[in-house]
């Protein structure tokens, strides 16, 4: 039953995003539009991101790396070949068989290259996890440089702008849902020993090596369908656009929003695009680009007064009226385990 | 006779360029104590690790019930029966006491045996029961301690590891942890301890080792140590 009504949750909140789908970009200026749909790009890479970083605690500054993958696979596969592909099925329906299935790739690619880089380099630890992290995006992103296949320096143009606002708010929200149900699982108890100490977890039995690499796929595997999103929302890539500030800032959005929290990444996400195009305006009246020294300013503000970032490691379950829904969901996981532990023995 | 729980044969480790243990030897009895004594840097943590699976060994074998188990995972073995309590305690800070208990049988398949396990664990540990709510971070060093002990015990280990259980602690704690270990030791848990507080270890362990740089330079039967001469002015302070 409780599968069940997990599984409706699910469902309603993608209903839900498809169904805005077409009234949402009536609703608002097309300016407007695309910085909503940058936000909810941005919410599955700093959700993801905060699985690795928050969660299990492993720096990696490499995510606009796997971004740049999936981004780049699901892109080529389209452009090359699918959007020529017709497999019969109603007008609507193809883009979005054809859509799936791209962006699937993506994520795989990214997930499949997660587990190469992160089987070897998950060994180290703090900074020299980060340095190697780091080292990897750049070596993407030169590589990606010179293949000229996808365009090389020149960009990747006439992708077909697939991406609409019900993928990208379905597939944000399928993110938070997957990172909160690992996290509400043994597997996620496991997670958070590695994080809080990694000699320790190992004592008490967990394989370290494998929950790390595992969080780090998931984490690539997300990053890879965001940027499938990106590529077919811009209908242009270019391997500048995934240099490393976008991994910054992708860090960013998870450093503020408090690492750990699934809610502070989704809100710092929100936040942080909203802003950078708030502070606009501003460039208008000083005529000087002091916009992203504001951005920075601000930044060093929020970290100054809010250590622990807007969340520390609290979720919104956490707060006030939320908090009846918490307690279910623990009910909820209570029954579910025993029936199952039951029928093994 | 039967074959002792865990054997050391002629093991080695290095860390890099350091020979950190130079061919140890000894085996654990089955339902024993047995105590690590030593000064700093002889080795004693070194042996702990090389026994639960956490450092490999460059020379000689680990053997457990029999098997050989260096180069097995510390996964694994923990799922064999070694359980590991880490030196400086190594708990998890911003889980609860409960949270923390129960990682500590992360592994085990018989999920409805371990609701009666924490009963137990609390019963051994009455604070930890009024503190179960509590994040393990805000815990006093020696409550610290105790579920370091306890979450090992949660694992049902046929051996347990504990690394300096005194560390930092005061004197009445250490008074008391030490009566915890020989209350788990009664109730058929071996265990294998490593302790710079020579006097206190020799008097809890039935059988005692002796570690200096590396070496085993004295064993035998712990009372046998403890009126040792030689022991007493070089490891008790007489």
């Amino acid at each position: 039953m409780a599968y069940l009504k997990n599984f409706g949750v699910i469902l309603v909140g993608i209903v839900a995003c498809v169904g805005l789908s077409p009234v949402a970009p009536e609703l608002m200026n097309p300016y407007l539009f695309s910085i909503l749909m940058y936000a909810g790009i941005n919410i599955t890479l700093a959700v993801s991101l905060n699985l690795v970083n928050g969660l299990t605690g492993q720096f990696s500054m490499g995510h606009a790396g796997f971004m740049a993958v999936g981004g780049y696979v699901s892109a080529f596969l389209t452009t090359e070949y699918l959007s020529k592909m017709n497999p019969g099925l109603p007008a609507g329906l193809n883009e979005i068989v054809l859509f799936a299935a791209a962006l699937y790739a993506g994520g795989l690619a990214s997930a499949a290259l997660g587990y190469l880089v992160g089987l070897p380099s998950l060994r180290l630890k703090g900074d020299y996890l980060a340095i190697v992290t780091l080292g990897f995006g750049e070596i993407i992103r030169v590589l990606i440089l010179n293949i000229d296949a996808v365009g090389g320096a020149r960009g990747m143009p006439g992708i077909p702008k697939w991406t609409n606002f019900g993928w990208v708010y379905a597939i944000a929200f399928i993110s938070i849902i997957t990172v909160r149900r690992i996290m509400a699982s043994r597997h996620g108890r496991a997670l958070l020993a590695v994080r809080e100490d990694e000699i320790a977890a190992e004592a008490t039995g967990v394989n370290t090596t494998r929950y790390k690499v595992t969080a780090f796929v998931i984490g690539a595997f997300f990053a890879g369908v965001s940027g499938g999103l990106f590529a077919h929302f811009l209908t242009y890539l270019n391997p500048q656009t995934f240099d490393f500030n976008r991994s910054f800032e992708i860090i960013i959005m998870v450093v503020l929003g408090g690492m750990g929290s699934t809610t502070g990444a989704v809100v710092a996400a929100l936040f942080l695009t909203a802003l950078r195009e708030l502070l606009r305006p501003l460039q208008e009246i000083t005529r000087l680009d002091f916009r992203m020294v504001i951005y920075s300013l601000m930044l060093v503000i929020l970290m100054l007064t809010r250590p622990n970032g807007f969340f520390g490691t609290k979720e919104l379950s956490d707060f006030g009226p939320f908090r009846r829904f918490k307690r279910d969901a623990l009910k909820d996981a209570a029954a579910a385990d025993a029936p199952a532990e039951g029928a093994r023995g | 006779m039967s074959a002792p729980l865990l054997e050391f044969r002629d093991v080695n480790v290095h860390y890099g360029a350091i020979h950190a243990l130079k061919g140890i030897s000894f085996s654990v009895e089955q339902g024993k104590i047995l105590a690590l004594v030593g000064a700093n840097g002889a080795g004693k943590s070194t042996t702990l690790r090389a026994a639960s699976g956490m450092l490999p060994i460059s020379k000689g074998g680990v053997y457990f019930e029999g098997r050989k188990i260096d180069g097995t995972r510390a996964d694994r073995l923990v799922s064999m029966g070694i359980s590991h309590a880490p030196e400086g305690r190594g708990i998890f800070a911003n889980m609860t006491v409960e949270e923390n208990l129960t990682l500590g049988a992360f592994l085990r398949k018989d999920k409805s045996a371990i609701a009666p396990d924490l009963e137990r664990v609390f019963e051994l540990f009455p604070r930890l029961k009024e503190r179960i709510w509590q994040n393990a971070g805000t815990l006093s060093g020696g409550e610290q301690q105790m579920l370091a002990i306890g979450r090992a015990l949660m694992a049902r280990p046929k051996i347990l590891l504990l690394d300096e259980p005194s560390l930092g602690l005061a004197p009445q704690i250490i008074e008391k942890i030490f009566e915890i270990i020989v209350k788990v030791n009664e109730t058929g848990t071996t265990v294998l301890l490593v302790e710079q507080n020579a006097l206190l270890a020799l008097e809890v362990a039935h059988y005692a080792l002796v570690l200096e740089t590396g070496k085993v330079v004295a064993q035998g039967p712990s009372r046998k140590l403890l009126e040792s001469e030689e022991i007493r002015k070089a490891y008790l302070g007489d």
